[in-house]
């Protein structure tokens, strides 16, 4: 793992990302339900090939801030930039093709499509194929539909999913339906993937495979992965930074040792101070 | 390789359109010699053209129903703008077009515009809503239509066309004919379609909704469906899929319509009403949602079905509607699925049987 440093604004990223523009910076982005505020003053810095977890008791408005990246939600305060752009005023699927995907708590894949389709509709933006050539099957449909086959079976093979194409997505069992889900995002080529408890009802040998699948996703893709998670095991093995959340608001950002340390986050996860005994 | 296995092994595109263009093809090589030879009792062979429009509207509305997943209620509406204006145009080509059959193309490709266009100005502002609301506005929509059609004048002379929405006095006309003649609907129309034409509809019906459904529009309309959160979250743009779903689907009802319009010397606007956008509704909900093979099965025979209970007279509409009941019942209960699949799983059975027989373990290869 590379060193933690600081940029010249003082979010600090791994040393290999500091040279590069941030993939994914927020500046006191906040929302109010109503009267509610659910996440207030939440700014972050996330490095182009940085793994960083976002964690936080239940309730502390983890997925409203996914919500909010992939601006299903728009932010009552603040701004979001995605590789140095605003993403104010775009739609969701506007800011996809600008370089974010994700992965949603409760799975959402296309249940009656099968596996193939489900990656291929990842693939959509990226599949040259108009609506004449959907509708007759010619003026290079064929061609299009054969590189995003191809396309989708590589990705579907990086998970060793490739000998389940054609089944029913819906009917997979569940980690295979968590992994087809990274892929289906992965499929849209993002610059940063936001993953949502990926490793909720997996036994320890499945998170185990997720935490290496998390690592190649970065090496190979190159790009940068946000993961929500409760496994703290999980966070503290593969999370380069830490942003700790409570109440909407952050109360503690870091490297996982800080973190690990923080008699903040201690507080939040167990109600008062005691014996700290390093897993929070 | 056995027939039944080198037919397993075709992708679900090529199998859907084996079984569906193959139906159709077959049931026209059937009707066809029959209707051409006379034989045919008038009661049947009047259906024939109506039959076919009513396949299209159900294959068309099962677009929106079910690949889409949006309930219209308003299916009836693209049909009546479609017969229309496919009417007033069949009109104004009168002299100009001397071949009917060109001319019946013309009336039913300007009526998939018009019908086109409306789906665009309903589409626009409709397809923001979702579930039930989405249901009232387009039945408000198919109203609507019938409404405007009923107070809408249209007369031709040698100057051209003349429009008004007050009555036939005010179209400023001292010769000619009138076309649309307000509640009275379409009179004095050329009657142009024929048993061919909707079959070479219905083709081409099936032709864009399945090219388009194992597409890459297709795949993102279904994604729709399957679950929108996702969908957007992958890139897709909702609404530009819906309109694209909702207005292929108007297009093709307008087509019909106009189809339908030109079978008949008079239309009234009333004719397309809110009970006939149930008809086609009740065709796709039968049939299966998604499933246009089903779509064209149930058209078919629930439209031919109130013919066939003629001689109970009073009481066809009662039977009508308890076998609605009944076939519903058989199509949605856990224990009659099981039956068919038992039915199925047999029916498989036979053909391994005889495959086994014939080529040895060669079958087990295709999955």
């Amino acid at each position: 793992m590379d060193k933690m440093v600081p940029y010249p604004s003082g979010a600090i990223v791994p040393e290999r990302d500091v040279e590069k523009t941030p993939i994914l910076e927020t500046h006191h982005l906040g929302i109010d339900f109503g009267g509610l505020t659910a996440v207030d003053e939440f700014s972050i810095t996330v490095g182009r090939t940085e793994i960083s977890g976002l964690i936080g008791p239940n309730g502390a408005g983890k997925t409203t801030v996914f919500n909010l990246l992939t601006n299903v939600y728009q932010p009552t305060r603040g701004t979001i930039m995605l590789d140095g752009k605003q993403t104010a005023g775009k739609t969701t699927a506007q800011v996809n093709r600008m370089g974010i995907a994700r992965t949603f708590q409760n799975i959402r894949l296309f249940s009656n499509m099968s596996v193939l389709d489900n990656v291929k509709v990842g693939l959509h933006n990226s599949i040259k194929e108009g609506f004449f050539a959907s509708i007759t099957h010619s003026l290079g449909y064929g061609k299009a539909e054969k590189k995003a086959n191809e396309r989708a079976l590589q990705l579907l093979d990086f998970f060793s999913m490739a000998d389940m194409a054609n089944a029913e997505a819906g009917s997979l069992p569940y980690g295979a339906q968590r992994r087809l889900e990274i892929v289906r995002a992965l499929a849209t080529n993002p610059g940063i993937i936001l993953l949502d408890e990926p490793a909720a009802g997996m036994n320890p040998s499945e998170t185990a495979e997720l935490m290496e699948n998390i690592r190649r996703i970065r090496d190979t893709f190159n790009i940068a992965v946000m993961l929500i998670e409760h496994d703290m095991s999980l966070v503290m093995n593969i999370c380069e930074g830490i942003c700790v959340l409570d109440h909407g608001k952050i109360i503690a950002k870091g490297t996982p040792d800080e973190i690990k340390s923080n008699p903040a986050v201690i507080e939040a996860y167990l109600g008062k101070k005691k014996e700290a005994d390093g897993n929070a | 390789m056995s027939i039944a296995s080198k037919y397993k092994a075709l992708s679900k595109f090529a199998r859907t359109n084996i079984k569906t263009y193959g139906l159709v093809i077959i049931a026209f090589a059937i009707m066809f010699p029959l209707q051409s030879a006379g034989m045919l009792n008038n009661s049947i062979s009047g259906q024939l053209v109506p039959i076919c429009t009513y396949i299209v509207l159900a294959v068309s509305l099962n677009l929106t129903v079910g690949v889409l997943g949006e309930l219209s209620l308003g299916h009836a509406g693209f049909m009546s703008v479609g017969a229309f204006s496919g009417v007033v145009a069949a009109a104004a080509f009168q002299d100009s077009v001397g071949s009917d059959p060109l001319r019946l193309l013309l009336a039913i490709i300007i009526g998939g515009i018009f019908a086109g266009i409306a789906g665009l100005l309903i589409g626009i502002p409709v397809l923001r809503l979702r579930g039930d609301y989405l249901a009232i506005v387009t039945l408000a929509f198919g109203e609507i239509i019938k409404n405007i059609i009923n107070c809408l004048y249209v007369g031709l002379d040698s100057k051209g066309l003349h429009f008004s929405l007050k009555d036939t006095a005010s179209l400023g006309m001292t010769n000619g004919r009138i076309v649309l003649n307000g509640p009275q609907g379409a009179v004095g129309i050329s009657k142009i379609a024929t048993f061919t034409a909707g079959f070479i509809l219905i083709l081409f019906t099936l032709f864009i909704v399945l090219n388009m459904i194992y597409s890459r529009t297709g795949r993102a309309i279904t994604a729709i469906r399957d679950n929108r959160i996702a969908a957007e979250s992958v890139g897709i743009s909702i609404t530009k899929y819906k309109l694209t779903a909702f207005i292929t689907s108007a297009v093709l009802a307008g087509m019909a319509g106009a189809l339908y319009a030109m079978n008949f010397s008079t239309v009234a606007p009333k004719k397309f009403d809110f009970n006939t956008s149930i008809l086609i509704l009740v065709f796709v909900v039968l049939g299966g949602m998604g499933n246009i093979l089903g779509s064209i099965i149930a058209t078919t025979v629930l439209y031919m079905l109130p013919e066939l209970l003629r001689e109970f007279a009073d009481y066809r509409m009662l039977i009508y509607a308890i076998v609605l009941i009944l076939v519903m019942l058989a199509t949605n209960s856990t224990k009659a699925k099981q039956i068919t699949e038992n039915l199925k799983l047999k029916i498989k059975g036979i053909f391994i049987h005889k495959n086994n027989n014939n080529d040895g373990g060669e079958v087990t290869d295709n999955g």
